[in-house]
């Protein structure tokens, strides 16, 4: 995308926030008729009749990738049942389905088969992880289902529209938080010796990618791990013994807190460590610690000061009006637990699905969503932070993330939203304002199909 | 080759004492009725084991036709899970060795396959990739067999557990070619034509990629039956009977127990890569996270639960690992609990069910059951025996 097709996006959005937000007031509680303007609902698809809409995805529920990325179905539950007891989706309920894969493609295959066949399900919305959806891509784009919003930063959902027609990604992708990352460190530390600490698959490459776009002169090191290898010492006495100063990591929460175990133990102490957001949790890596040192390590301490990055608002932002938004919907779902950073993942996901859902007017139908989420993705706002990346050319997620610093278990912000793209595309400050959540927490898009 | 430990000592005792009970499935004969003259079946081994090859097609056609396409492909994870199982119950069953190791093997064959698979327009015919698939996987299965010959019960276990952790380590390894932790992606060739024509023929449902997948693991399944069947009536057979039930007399008789047992992992190994290679198709995607230790333990525990050594029983627990988690989740659903608890319902149910068929069928399902048919005709015949010595 070119700089002023950029600029243009940018505009629209500003203007969108602008006229959803004037038209919060009365558009919230037509729950008969909404986005298609007049007309009956029909069973228009597979999954949709008159009054609901089936929606299926994968998790991991049970087994070693559970902690953590299990509680992200919850939330979207939980923000699903809100709409549902607001009205609905132009008067549709939204039922919603998530099966375990137990993160072994394997299972996910039968899963998938489960939701689509059985099911019979109308799109699979935000199904987990990398291995894992890859084993139903082919599938779920030859039988036509939507395949909205993987919950995963590898570019293969939305790199190339033309072979996968029908699958979105929706969270940053792992070569676009390099360049950010790159960047950064170019501009605020350019005499640091980078050391890289990488998980040695496609999330590991591709944000080494990225960050050799900018600093591939200041990298003294680069280590890999093999995931399910838990002795990394290896690894981070090779970066000692480079002398990396500045650490930067594109690992799992498990492999921060190994990480930063062995550091300890090693007497290594780099000057700045930086996580990129996957690995970053600080509840999540503060329990692991615990865990993995057996109690002499009790909270994320030593996380303390060290960079991450975002693209969406966490729980340490309590005055942040979507955290309070969420806090209140999680609330009064009666689920047990706290407000989570993956139940917000998980709200604001469903939160972007409910505004594919609306664009796709009164009775959507399949092809009918990918149009409209092509046509209108770009302009959506809401909890993420920065705009979608949507068009008919490319399927990529969100564009941007700021860069944040862990104080405590809280963090601040050190730099501001900056937005680019895969490959060689500029990275720019992004100038929109931040979205705020309609009064009601619900989106209203008008339909973008005709 | 001999083996020093097993003439002497309690270790020996107890593998004499074992296979009575935990492999009474395995003794049985094939299919037709012991007692012979009451059977329709045609004596000879072959002629039988067609006939039924026969039956159990038109069966399976019957039940593809009639079933939905998620029963289908549930029935095509079925096919890839049984044909391992069958191969391992011919391993555990009949021959006394323990794999821990088989979902390595099946690796093997899945990736096999999914490189075969890579280039669409330029690949070679699916029959001949599953082929290739098998020769690889039986390759890599013997050489573990002879390394394996000279070890026993958990020595054995260990070795091929060793198998199971490591072989998949392989993959992140040369992640350049075998595509690392994502692992490679596998399109499935489209259905040839004249499927289309036998489904249009047959029942007039939609000849979908699904049923074809079915269809592709139904064959490989019944293929490997017969040949696995005929295997195990034939001498060959027999002589691992022998070997799993008594080396010492085994040796004397002059069995070569090492050729015998590495024989018998390599025919396991090539059943395991037919697996793999069916499973590469069905699953779409050959990745490590696919090929954990679970998976060679689940193949393990289906064989003990259908009833070690038998067929018919390897396919009722492979059954069981397919059906048993769905059905529970869903009645988990039914009953109100969350989809995330439904879901953790599934391990525990069927640890459970591990747990009451240890205790009270420790034979598994066609062992049990054969055993009690056993037990009712002797008590029968003395009946018999009785009443007539009495007139």
């Amino acid at each position: 995308m070119s700089r002023s097709s950029r600029r243009l996006v940018s505009f629209v959005a500003a203007a969108a926030v602008v006229s959803t937000v004037a038209a919060c007031g009365g558009g919230s509680d037509d729950d008969g008729g909404g986005g298609g303007g007049g007309g009956e609902n029909e069973a228009s698809d597979i999954g949709i009749t008159e009054d609901s809409i089936k929606l299926g995805a994968h998790y991991p529920l049970t087994g070693v990738a559970a902690p953590g990325y299990s509680e992200i179905p919850t939330g979207v539950d939980a923000y699903f049942d809100y709409v549902n007891e607001n009205g609905g989706v132009n008067g549709r309920q939204i039922d919603y389905i998530y099966r375990d894969d137990a993160y072994n493609p394997t299972n996910t295959s039968q899963v998938v088969n489960q939701l689509v066949l059985e099911d019979e399900v109308f799109a699979i919305v935000g199904g987990l992880g990398t291995p894992t959806h890859s084993a139903v891509l082919d599938f779920l784009n030859s039988e036509g289902v939507p395949d909205l919003f993987v919950s995963s930063g590898s570019l293969l959902w939305g790199e190339d529209p033309e072979a996968n027609p029908y699958t979105f990604g929706w969270q940053t992708d792992y070569e676009s938080e390099g360049k950010i990352i790159g960047q950064y460190i170019a501009e605020e530390f350019p005499d640091a010796k980078v050391g890289l600490f990488l998980q040695d698959d496609d999330f590991g490459e591709d944000g080494e990618k990225g960050i050799n776009q900018f600093i591939e002169d200041q990298v003294v090191a680069t280590v890999r791990y093999t995931p399910g290898n838990t002795n990394v010492a290896p690894q981070i006495s090779e970066l000692q013994a480079a002398g990396a100063d500045f650490v930067v990591g594109f690992n799992v929460p498990s492999y921060t807190a190994l990480s930063q175990l062995t550091a300890l133990q090693l007497g290594y102490t780099p000057e700045q460590w930086f996580y990129s957001n996957v690995g970053s949790d600080p509840t999540l890596v503060g329990s692991l610690l615990a865990r993995f040192s057996q109690g002499a390590v009790s909270d994320a301490s030593l996380l303390d000061g060290a960079l991450t990055t975002d693209y969406l608002p966490t729980v340490d932002e309590p005055d942040n009006p979507w955290v309070q938004k969420f806090q209140e919907i999680w609330d009064a779902s009666g689920q047990e637990g706290e407000l989570t950073n993956y139940r917000i993942y998980g709200m604001s996901m469903a939160y972007t699905t409910v505004q594919a859902l609306q664009a796709a007017g009164q009775n959507p139908t399949r092809d009918g969503i990918v149009e409209a989420i092509e046509t209108a993705g770009a302009d959506w706002e809401g909890p993420v932070l920065a705009p979608f990346r949507y068009s008919e050319d490319s399927h990529m997620g969100t564009s941007g993330m700021s860069i944040s610093r862990l104080v405590g278990t809280s963090s601040e912000e050190v730099q501001p939203i900056r937005v680019t793209d895969i490959g060689d595309a500029d990275i720019e400050e992004f100038d929109g304002e931040p979205a705020s959540p309609p009064d009601s927490g619900i989106p209203d898009e008008d339909s973008a199909v005709d | 080759m001999t083996d020093p430990q097993t003439p002497v000592g309690a270790a020996g005792a107890a593998t004499d004492e074992a296979p009575v009970t935990a492999t009474a499935a395995a003794n049985a004969p094939s299919a037709q009725a012991a007692g012979g003259g009451r059977s329709f079946l045609p004596k000879s081994t072959l002629l039988r084991h067609l006939v039924i090859l026969l039956l159990c097609a038109v069966g399976a056609v019957i039940l593809l036709e009639i079933t939905s396409p998620f029963q289908n492909s549930q029935l095509a994870t079925l096919s890839y899970y049984a044909i391992a199982a069958g191969g391992l119950t011919v391993l555990t069953g009949l021959n006394g060795q323990i794999s821990l190791g088989h979902g390595a093997l099946m690796a093997v064959g899945a990736y096999t396959t999914a490189l075969f698979l890579q280039d669409r327009e330029a690949s070679l015919p699916l029959p001949l990739i599953l082929l290739v698939s098998i020769v690889v996987a039986t390759a890599v299965g013997a050489l573990v067999g002879v390394a394996a010959a000279r070890l026993h019960g958990p020595y054995l276990a260990g070795a091929t557990l060793a198998l199971a952790v490591g072989l998949p380590g392989l993959a992140l390894y040369f992640d350049s070619v075998l595509g690392g932790e994502q692992g490679l992606r596998v399109r499935a060739p489209q259905a040839p034509e004249a499927f289309d024509d036998f489904i249009g023929l047959v029942s007039g449902n939609s000849p979908t990629n699904t049923k074809w997948l079915a269809y592709v693991g139904t064959i490989c399944l019944l293929i490997t039956y017969f040949l696995l069947a005929n295997l195990v009536r034939s001498r060959i057979g027999r002589t691992w009977r022998a070997v799993r039930d008594q080396d010492v007399a085994a040796e004397l008789a002059g069995i070569n127990l090492g050729a015998w047992r590495v024989l018998a992992f390599t025919v396991s190994a090539a059943a395991a890569g037919l697996a793999g290679g069916v499973l590469a198709l069905v699953v779409r995607l050959a990745a490590p996270s696919g090929f954990t230790l679970v998976l060679s333990l689940s193949l393990l525990t289906a064989i003990v639960l259908g009833g070690l050594g038998s067929l018919l029983g390897a396919l009722l627990g492979s059954a069981l690992l397919v059906f048993l988690p769905p059905f529970v989740t869903d009645l988990g659903a039914d009953w109100g609990l969350d989809n995330t608890e439904a879901a953790q319902l599934a391990p525990l149910v069927y640890g459970v069910v591990l747990i009451v068929a240890m205790i009270f069928a420790p034979a598994g399902f066609v062992g049990t059951v054969r055993l009690r048919w056993l037990t009712y005709r002797a008590k029968q015949r003395m009946a018999a025996a009785r009443a007539s010595s009495g007139g």
